[in-house]
């Protein structure tokens, strides 16, 4: 399964072995792994909640996985996302992909993170020195995201 | 029509999930919205302000003049914040 909701931890390692093992077509794995940060806006965080939308959440991941693999010749890709709450250090979100060469791995797996920023619909509540926090969204991921709508996939 | 609230605006409404029969000239998101608004304190104070606001229609993102029907599924949240 390419695309996994779950409460549960991941490990980066084996997730990579079972996309690559056997393997002889692949010349390229990125892999990105996200992370509770301690600190966000200055203030210290002490845990963080994720809610998600069920049944969207798969769904969306989906759709953007789809678009991806049209716009670059992908030979493997996995997107992990963990849900509840998590603590400083816990990851949070795993991205992989696989193609025979590094730009198309690369360009992807950058893809993939923006979009999973601005259109999987995740929520977190962080519990902060200074209270509970709704996580507000950043106009930078929205930049980060249009920018691939400005750029033909051919320039991959 | 079932009616879902995530983060924030679930918490001002003080529900997660409903049935709701809003009148007939309600035919779009924007609309849904603006109807529910009405329904009492904490759905005014969750739908102040529009642009705030995102949807979904059957799981599927969408804009407030998207077509709402009896018998889907709509939801209303904050801008994401997965990753």
């Amino acid at each position: 399964m390419r695309v996994r909701v779950q409460r549960e931890d991941f490990d980066p390692g084996a997730e990579i072995a079972a996309l690559t093992d056997g393997r002889t077509d692949i010349g390229a794995v990125v892999s990105f792994t996200g992370l509770v940060r301690a600190r966000n806006e200055a203030a210290g965080v002490a845990a963080m909640t994720l809610e998600h939308y069920p049944g969207m959440t798969e769904r969306e991941l989906e759709r953007i996985v789809a678009q991806a693999e049209d716009r670059w010749p992908l030979q493997g890709v996995r997107v992990i996302h963990r849900y509840g709450t998590l603590y400083p250090g816990d990851r949070i979100v795993l991205v992989v992909t696989a193609s025979a060469h590094r730009a198309a791995a690369f360009e992807a797996a950058d893809f993939l993170m923006d979009y999973l920023k601005t259109r999987a619909p995740f929520w977190k509540l962080e519990d902060r020195e200074d209270g509970q926090t709704w996580v507000a969204a950043r106009d930078s991921d929205d930049t980060a995201a249009e920018r691939w709508r400005n750029t033909p996939p051919e320039s991959a | 029509m079932r009616v879902l609230y995530f983060a924030w605006l679930r918490q001002k409404i003080g529900t997660g999930e409903e049935t709701v029969s809003p009148p007939a000239g309600v035919r779009t998101v924007g609309q849904l919205a603006a109807w529910l608004a009405e329904q009492g304190p904490g759905y005014a104070e969750a739908f102040a302000d529009p642009a705030l606001i995102r949807a979904a229609v059957n799981q599927t993102h969408a804009d407030p003049d998207a077509a709402v029907a009896p018998g889907d599924e709509v939801a209303f949240f904050p801008p994401v914040t997965g990753g």
